[in-house]
């Protein structure tokens, strides 16, 4: 303050009124932007990753035993499902827990982040579908997830977009392995990425 | 206005506590790995001034293993989530009363 500075004349109580009022909302500015930041960076449940992963290893234990793509299909798409809301529950468990309104920080932010690779994954899955491509389908999918989580866990713990880009080179991978390979090669990078992850998230940062 | 400025909690109204406090209101624990890289700040800086916060019963502290590396992590106690309602409540309070004069 100018008032500290020897030779300097204190201002007056009306001058300094602004100086206060900016400090004040500079303040609050700050407590809101680290909040958010914080909750951000560990929104993530590790719990809710590892039941996702258990749930990857059970999808492609059904999916090997259907003759159909349509089979097929319905045991991953049925645990895509149950795997969004598993993460939804926890995400949603640890933001109670931590006292964080989900929708207006973290969560929000990435979902904001996480859906659009994930819609345009979709839209793939339907044209590869149409198209007759299914070998096509499964390295889709690990690459789009792979980008939605690098995406989505951009303003989290540096292992969120590591886990990411595994998916990522998992999904280049699986395009060169033959497709009798599939349902495994999803099984095991899906299950072995969230569990391994999950169990690192959960037990560093809170769950 | 002087007196306004007197009653605001000094300890927190630090820019870094302010941070340690504001962080920890949104997580169960944070580590002081993930502390120091949200707040951007250096090793010696955060143990300073989490030490400040815990010695006032702000924050609690635990220490442990990871193997063999140590590991330390913080979280917000009942006392310091109360300050920090306060402190924020105090912010606004400071912003309605010099707004309120010249909205007029």
């Amino acid at each position: 303050m100018a008032g500290d500075i020897p030779g300097m004349t204190r201002p007056s109580g009306a001058e300094r009124v602004p100086s206060l009022q900016g400090r004040a909302i500079d303040d609050l500015r700050f407590i809101r932007e680290t909040m958010e930041n914080a909750s951000a960076f560990t929104a993530v449940s590790g719990w809710g990753m590892v039941a996702v992963g258990a749930m990857a290893f059970a999808a492609a234990a059904v999916a090997v035993t259907q003759p159909t793509v349509g089979g097929q299909l319905v045991a991953w798409f049925g645990a895509a499902a149950l795997s969004i809301a598993i993460s939804s529950y926890a995400m949603w468990r640890k933001a109670t827990r931590a006292n964080v309104p989900l929708f207006h920080g973290a969560g929000r932010k990435f979902l904001l982040s996480f859906l659009p690779p994930m819609t345009v994954g979709a839209v793939l899955t339907y044209m590869l579908l149409e198209g007759g491509k299914f070998e096509l389908v499964p390295p889709m999918w690990l690459m789009m997830y792979g980008t939605a989580v690098i995406t989505g866990g951009a303003f989290s713990v540096r292992v969120v977009p590591l886990m990411g880009l595994l998916f990522i080179a998992a999904g280049v991978i699986s395009l060169a392995l033959p497709p009798w390979t599939t349902h495994w090669v999803l099984g095991a990078t899906f299950g072995a990425l969230h569990i391994i992850f999950g169990l690192i998230i959960a037990r560093r940062h809170g769950g | 206005m002087d007196t306004d400025t007197m009653a605001l909690d000094r300890l927190i109204h630090e820019r870094i506590r302010l941070g340690i406090v504001s962080a920890l209101a949104v997580n169960e624990t944070l580590a002081f790995n993930d502390l120091k890289k949200l707040l951007r700040t250096t090793d010696g800086n955060l143990s300073v001034h989490a030490r400040k916060l815990e010695d006032a019963g702000y924050i609690a502290c635990t220490k442990s293993f990871e193997g063999r590396v140590p590991r330390t992590e913080y979280r917000l106690t009942s006392t310091g989530r109360r300050v920090l309602e306060r402190y924020l409540a105090h912010m606004e309070a400071l912003i309605r009363a010099t707004r309120e004069p010249r909205d007029r």
